[in-house]
């Protein structure tokens, strides 16, 4: 295979108690830490270690965002990628359109093989790999915890509702990563050094010939509901009467 | 008005717990009529159970050999050509629903919203991000279909007592044969579901142990109870994947949720937090768990879940 595209987006670090700003306009990001969606850094861990073992001889990193994802691009060039595509948007983008960005990427860049995280944390979506492949007309294979590449094809391990389960793909596809399919390597210094002389693209959804479209409105944020405050029992004694009271034991 | 075509989920056999709660979602749509397209390889059961569901007007039967798997790649094209006249298309939120419907999605050339938790209006939803720390106010255009996917533990399944109409389509569409199904591996046993059980128990990393493990399911079976686990516990090995209960695991309502030695990452509060009845026992006072339980018990599980299950007598 010559290529793996993979798709990084810049989200809320995942460390962060995210908080809806009082006028219910969104959520507070001033000041607020950004980084790679971590299922998106799975995603790029498992095309380096594919190119690694010799099944790869390109992994190209893509986002679609502000300026500012240039920094979660660089991160990406650190871990191991060796460059990226940035289209950048300075509006919201739609799980529909960034996978219409995407497969206009694909058509230029002929991957064999398209991985991406199943979610990004912020919008928790999971669209726009399932999307991606429909469009571009392939296999898709979400919630992976394991590839193995065969030649033309991929055998594909999915953590399900109901166990695990096992598909055969044709290549090129697209594959969504699960927490459990690896664990991501540390970025070193010399490394991020090194990331700051490779290649990175800037376009525009318009060189891409595709139209940012938007089909839904966000028109309120607000914090959750909280569970009311409970009661603390001292042994299991009344533990069991406290479940009685509530008719649960 | 709305005319809502809803995508059963099911084994082959059995309609999973899901689709009765889509229905309920699709009824809370302004709507002249709910229909429940079945695909399988044979429907004539799942049909039937499908009919039952109260406020369904019609269920499509859409048999072919391909769809003995429920693959999205397959399923999907299908749907599309069953979607003509449908306002919205409604999935559920499983690993099944979050697969299939943003394919069939953008097949339509249309927009999902994923994990619908309130319907405003026949256009207008709640839903959460940020793994439920934010709930937003999504609008989407009448001028188009609208494909969403439904959070089951937001709603009640409907009941059993209705009577539709089966109707038969003869499956149409074009099917690949790039994605083939190999295995589905389940591992979970006798044990209630657990995203359709009442009780669920579940464990944490401070079982320590796979084989500590099974303090948790000596009790859940003397409770009758489903098992679930912390994404630590099933990171560390102590449990397989389908029963992580979580933001990335499975999100669920049971009556009672007893969380025993799991000290409450968000993405686990997630998962939970509607459930009827939470009880937590882990030996940190401080842990966010309590902030959420309705009853806390603070000190060893290894002493207190044995003692716990002998007094239950």
């Amino acid at each position: 295979m010559q290529k793996i595209l993979v798709g990084l987006k810049r989200v809320i670090d995942y460390n962060v108690r995210v908080r809806v700003k009082p006028d219910g306009s969104g959520v507070v990001t001033d000041g607020v830490k950004m980084s790679v969606n971590p299922f998106d850094e799975i995603a790029l861990e498992e095309a380096l270690r594919i190119k690694e073992r010799g099944g790869a001889s390109e992994v190209i990193v893509m986002s679609i965002g502000s300026a500012e994802a240039q920094q979660q691009l660089r991160t990406g060039l650190a871990m191991g990628a060796d460059r990226a595509i940035l289209v950048e948007s300075d509006e919201a983008v739609e799980p529909l359109s960034a996978a219409r960005a995407m497969l206009a990427a694909i058509e230029r860049e002929q991957p064999g093989l398209v991985i991406l995280g199943k979610q990004a944390i912020d919008d928790d979506n999971s669209q726009t790999g399932q999307m991606l492949a429909a469009l571009w007309n392939r296999p898709q294979a979400t919630f992976a915890s394991k590839i193995v590449l065969d030649g033309e094809t991929a055998t594909v391990t999915r953590e399900v509702d109901a166990g695990l389960e096992t598909i055969a793909i044709d290549l090129p596809a697209v594959v969504t990563v699960d927490l459990r399919m690896n664990e991501p390597r540390y970025v070193k210094l010399p490394d991020i050094m090194k990331a700051k002389r490779k290649p990175l693209e800037t376009v525009s959804f318009a060189d891409l010939g595709v139209e940012n479209e938007h089909h839904l409105t966000a028109t309120h944020f607000a914090p959750p509901a909280q569970r009311e405050k409970g009661i603390m029992v001292e042994d299991v004694g009344a533990l069991i009467q406290a479940l009685k009271d509530k008719g649960l034991a | 008005m709305g005319k809502i075509l809803v995508i059963a989920e099911h084994d082959g056999t059995s309609l999973n717990a899901s689709t009765a709660k889509c229905v309920a979602c699709a009824t809370a749509i302004d709507n002249d009529g709910v229909d429940i397209a079945v695909l399988s390889a044979d429907g004539a059961s799942l049909c039937q159970q499908a009919a039952a569901l109260a406020g369904v007007a019609r269920v499509l039967k859409v048999d072919h050999d391909v769809f003995s798997a429920q693959l999205a790649a397959t399923l999907a094209p299908q749907i599309v050509s069953l979607a003509d006249g449908y306002t919205h298309i409604l999935g559920p939120s499983t690993t099944f629903g979050k697969d299939l419907m943003p394919r069939v999605a953008a097949l339509l050339g249309v927009a999902q919203i994923s994990d619908i938790m309130e319907v405003k209006g026949p256009y207008s939803f709640l839903r959460p991000i940020y793994a439920g720390n934010a709930i937003v106010t999504v609008e989407a255009s009448a001028e188009r279909k609208l494909v969403a996917t439904v959070r089951t533990a937001s709603y009640r399944a409907v009941s059993s007592d209705g009577s539709a109409a089966v109707e038969s389509v003869d499956a149409g569409a074009d099917f690949p044969t790039h994605t083939r199904l190999v295995e589905i591996k389940a591992s979970s046993g006798d044990r209630p579901d657990l995203q359709t059980a009442t009780k669920v128990i579940s464990g944490g990393r401070a079982l320590a142990s796979e084989e500590n493990f099974s303090l948790i399911y000596s009790l859940a079976d003397k409770l009758g109870a489903g098992v679930g686990a912390s994404r630590a516990a099933v990171d560390a090995g102590y449990v397989p994947n389908d029963m992580q209960v979580g933001q990335t695991g499975k999100i669920i309502a049971p009556d009672l949720y007893v969380a025993i030695g799991i000290s409450g990452a968000i993405q686990h509060l997630t998962g939970i937090k509607d459930a009827g009845t939470i009880v937590a026992i882990n030996k940190d006072p401080e842990a966010p768990i309590f902030e959420v339980a309705d009853i806390g018990l603070v000190g060893d599980l290894f002493e207190i879940v044995p003692e716990l299950e002998k007094q239950l007598g």
